[in-house]
């Protein structure tokens, strides 16, 4: 497609996607709010929760998507980074309970007093204060992915061998906060959550403020991405999907590139995790699995990766699915139907939903013979091969 | 060893009978007589006594044995009696004598008729040191033929001349030479708890023997910890060298490896429950069937898979990569679905239960017959891959695939075996692993992550690098697990590898030329 068509798709696209996000975040709090329970219109507080989740995931999706999609890298432990940004929350609503735990004390989080800890770790001063634990939610994860990638991306670890270590890297951290003696709950993790802010986090108009708030995060998530990818910056990052040693013969500094885009990747995919733990009210070790992070790699493949919409829409697709289905009498198929998917849509949907749908929808318009720009875009666009990156 | 039979049966009798006194000291005099009798009853007596099963009648003078299951026997003559007299009471102690009964049953033992309890008792009096002993293990030191009681009491009785106040220099110089000759954790706990007020010359011995147990201790763990790693590397080979082949060989990420090797675990299971309900008497021949059955059906699985999913998408390794997860979640939920979520029971056949020892060290059978079995496999397939037509054609696609078309390989044919093979290789490990692993859906998913690191960290496309991979990392493990505890090790081990690759984005034994820019 010629960089025209692309600007001027995406920005219908995008101004309809910024549209719907807006309204559903201003919308659903106020029919929870203001509509009597009961009423036809009226959202009940566990469905803004759930779809507060549904939001955070969409979050983590596009964090992916950017590095994916428009640099080929395939992270198969971003699951890592939402799950930081998740316990740099989850700490920093841990010390707001106080003296409200089951042992009373007004330092130490229970599970510390459980395991006879004298005194708070040094690594948990500081999260009483709400803007130390908002900061670490991007200085955790993008640390950690500046570090990785600092490694990784010099070295020129790339393809499946970078997809491996990032797995390994969520592993490592898996086996490490199962551990007691880690200082973050242990198996058990972070939970029991009283306050954020000086509000209760189980009220409807906190749960409503923080669906807001996840609305507005995906919002400007996919802002960024899109400044991101429509800059010069963007197209430097294609050129490297598509064909790296090239781009890097070129004179490009391929790693530089690489390591900004993937370590704000990680900072998005953390605020996804904080926003993420006061709705779900509990973080724990099992969100490091491996098998999460893969997980979210899917929701953008169907979606349609290399689409910063699809990410978002594939992320509520196969959650609200999954919920769907594991909460009916098929629950037990779940697991078939989400392999199923992994496969059929790599096979069957390579561009996913909205990649697919973009190529009928020029097809359609050079078919009706509308306009030269179409049809120009055909010449130009169709050409490209199927899947660019690898 | 035989007994002399009581020289007085007389004496045993008048000996039980004073348990009937109700006095402690004519029981203590009964207990030192019963027990040096020799008399069959005496250890079903004393030990009766301390569990106070020991009941006497004061008036008729006799003395009563009860059963563990309630059958009274006459304690003087081992004859049965129906049951207890009215007036019955029984045998009272006091912590004198409780210690009396103690060493009479340690000294009972020792004049056992197997070998095996005598040397068990032999070590606990090592570890009790206890005096009243002495004289029992010199009298059974000095009967003894059997070698390894002999050698057993020999040190019993180091260990209690060392504790001995009244012992000469020269025998406690000779027992610490014992003691450092036996050398294990046991005579370091002995001599760590020796009194300090011993003559200045043992206490050199002492202190010496101390360093040289403590030196020989940490030599064994040395080679305990190489053992335990060569077996942790041998299941980590076993797991990873089908990855080795399909990735290695083909290029192809197959996040289902580990499936294949759950598959080959529950078809063990299928084949040990056949045997139990048809075919008891094969059970111990139950893994030679299951090795060829479970390479079928996983390598049957694996080619249908190519078949199916894989060859459309060669070139694109990140889409194999999430296909074949998918892959994984059906394939253990059909599992799941078929056979349970819980764990299956795989029995080991006689040949590979049990354990022996190896100096300080000791080494079970299963997982010394999982090693050998891991290198035979490796052997086998370095054969086949070096002197088969399929394994010449295997290279040359690995080495070229475009060049082997052209000289008229069936490329498409040489992956869906190369397919098969490596998951029909998975499947075997599946019945290794089933021995030592649960069989449960999640087994795969429990090898998965380090077969790949043992894959890319010995480098891709290189058998013999996966074999120095998972060797040395399975060493590595183990060696780090004393220092930084097993979680923290394996922590380690993850950063070390990512660190590595970083070094060496191509593993160890990296493919050389063009062939790597792919």
């Amino acid at each position: 497609m010629t960089p025209h068509v692309l600007t001027r798709s995406l920005d219908r696209s995008a101004t309809i996607f910024i549209l719907i996000v807006a309204g559903l975040g201003i919308l659903i709090p106020l029919s929870n709010l203001l509509l009597p329970a009961g009423s036809m219109f009226q959202v009940p507080t566990y469905l803004v929760a759930l779809w507060g989740k549904y939001v955070c995931y969409a979050i983590l999706a596009l964090s992916i998507d950017l590095i994916w999609g428009y640099c080929g890298i395939l992270s198969l432990g971003h699951g890592a980074f939402f799950a930081l940004g998740g316990y740099a929350m989850g700490m920093y609503l841990m010390r707001q309970i106080g003296s409200r735990g089951v042992y009373g004390n007004p330092v130490l989080p229970d599970f510390m007093v459980f395991l006879n800890w004298p005194e708070l770790p040094w690594y948990w001063y500081g999260f009483d204060m709400f803007w130390f634990a908002a900061l670490m939610v991007f200085v955790v994860p993008g640390l950690l992915a500046f570090l990785f990638g600092w490694f990784a991306f010099r070295s020129r670890v790339t393809g499946v061998y970078l997809s491996i270590i990032t797995q390994a890297m969520t592993y490592a951290l898996l086996l490490g906060f199962f551990r007691n003696d880690f200082g973050f709950g242990g198996n058990n993790g972070l939970t029991d959550f009283k306050d954020i802010l000086g509000f209760n986090v189980q009220a409807e108009g906190t749960r409503c403020a923080l669906f807001f708030l996840s609305c507005a995060a995906l919002i400007g998530a996919f802002l960024i991405c899109r400044a991101v990818v429509s800059s010069k910056l963007g197209k430097v990052l294609l050129a490297i999907r598509d064909a790296e040693s090239r781009t890097r013969f070129l004179g490009y500094r391929v790693e530089s590139y690489k390591l900004f885009v993937f370590t704000l990747s990680a900072c998005m995919a953390g605020v996804a995790g904080a926003l993420y733990v006061p709705q779900v009210g509990i973080i724990n070790p099992s969100e490091f699995s491996p098998g999460n992070s893969i997980e979210a790699v899917i929701w953008v493949a169907v979606g349609g990766r290399g689409t910063l919409v699809g990410a978002a829409l594939g992320a509520v697709v196969v959650n609200y699915a999954k919920t769907f289905f594991t909460s009916g009498p098929l629950a037990p198929y779940w697991l078939f139907m989400l392999g199923a998917l992994f496969i059929l849509v790599t096979l069957l949907l390579p561009k996913g939903i909205i990649g697919t749908f973009n190529t009928w929808w020029d097809q359609r318009k050079i078919e009706l013979g509308n306009g030269a720009a179409a049809s120009a875009a055909r010449e130009d666009g169709a050409a490209p091969k199927p899947n660019p990156a690898e | 060893m035989t007994f002399t039979a009581p020289a007085l049966a007389g004496s045993f009798e008048d000996a039980v009978a004073k348990f009937a006194n109700d006095d402690f000291s004519d029981t203590d005099e009964a207990i030192s007589a019963v027990a040096a009798s020799g008399n069959p009853l005496a250890f079903p007596i004393i030990s009766a006594l301390k569990e106070e099963r020991l009941s006497a009648d004061p008036d008729t003078k006799k003395v009563f044995v009860t059963g563990t299951y309630g059958k009274v026997i006459d304690a003087a003559t081992g004859a049965a009696v129906d049951k207890l007299p009215e007036n019955a009471a029984p045998v009272r102690l006091n912590n004198r004598l409780r210690r009396a009964v103690d060493a009479a049953l340690g000294s009972l033992t020792l004049l056992s008729t197997d070998p095996a309890k005598r040397i068990a008792a032999a070590q606990s009096v090592f570890k009790s040191h206890e005096e009243s002993a002495l004289a029992v293990i010199d009298d059974a030191l000095a009967k003894e033929t059997n070698k390894a009681v002999k050698a057993a009491f020999a040190e019993a009785r180091a260990a209690i001349l060392l504790y001995k106040s009244d012992a000469t220099e020269v025998e406690k110089l000779e027992a610490v030479a014992i003691v450092k000759a036996k050398g294990d954790q046991e005579a370091m706990a002995l001599l760590t708890g020796l009194p300090s007020d011993q003559p200045p010359n043992v206490a050199r011995a002492v202190t010496s023997a101390m360093a040289s147990i403590q030196s020989n201790l940490a030599m064994w763990s040395m080679v305990q910890n190489a053992w335990y790693g060569l077996s942790l590397g041998s299941v980590l080979l076993l797991a990873a060298i089908g990855l080795a082949i399909t990735f290695g060989v083909m290029g192809v990420i197959n996040m289902a490896h580990g499936e294949m090797v759950m598959l080959g675990a529950y078809t063990t299971f299928v084949v040990q429950e056949v045997i139990r309900t048809r075919y008891p008497g094969l059970f111990d021949y139950s893994l030679l069937i299951a090795v060829p059955l479970a390479f079928l059906v996983a390598g049957a699985v694996g080619v249908l898979i190519e078949r199916g999913i894989i060859r459309f998408l060669y070139g694109r390794p990140l889409e194999t990569l999430l296909a074949t997860w998918g892959l994984s979640l059906v394939l253990q939920q059909a599992v799941r679905t078929a056979f349970g979520p819980t764990n299956r029971e795989v029995g080991n056949p006689s040949w590979m239960s049990g354990a022996f020892e190896l100096g300080q060290i000791t080494i079970t059978y299963n997982r010394l017959w999982i090693l050998c079995f891991t290198l035979a496999i490796f052997v086998i397939l370095l054969a086949m891959l070096r002197y088969t037509a399929l394994g010449l054609e295997m290279r040359a696609v690995t080495q070229n695939r475009r060049m082997a078309a052209s000289m008229g390989i069936a490329t498409s044919r040489v992956d869906a075996l190369t397919f098969g093979l490596g998951s029909g290789i998975a499947g075997i490990a599946g019945v290794a692993l089933s021995q030592i692993d649960n069989v449960s859906p999640n087994l795969g998913q429990s090898y998965i992550i380090d077969s790949f690191m043992v894959v890319v960290f010995g480098g891709v496309g290189n058998l013999w690098g996966t074999l120095v991979g998972a060797f040395t990392l399975g060493i590595a493990n183990k060696f780090l697990e004393p220092v930084a505890g097993a979680v923290l090790g394996k922590i380690a081990i993850l950063v070390l590898i990512i660190l590595f690759i970083q070094k060496r984005p191509r593993g160890l034994f990296a493919l050389k030329g063009r062939a790597v820019e792919a």
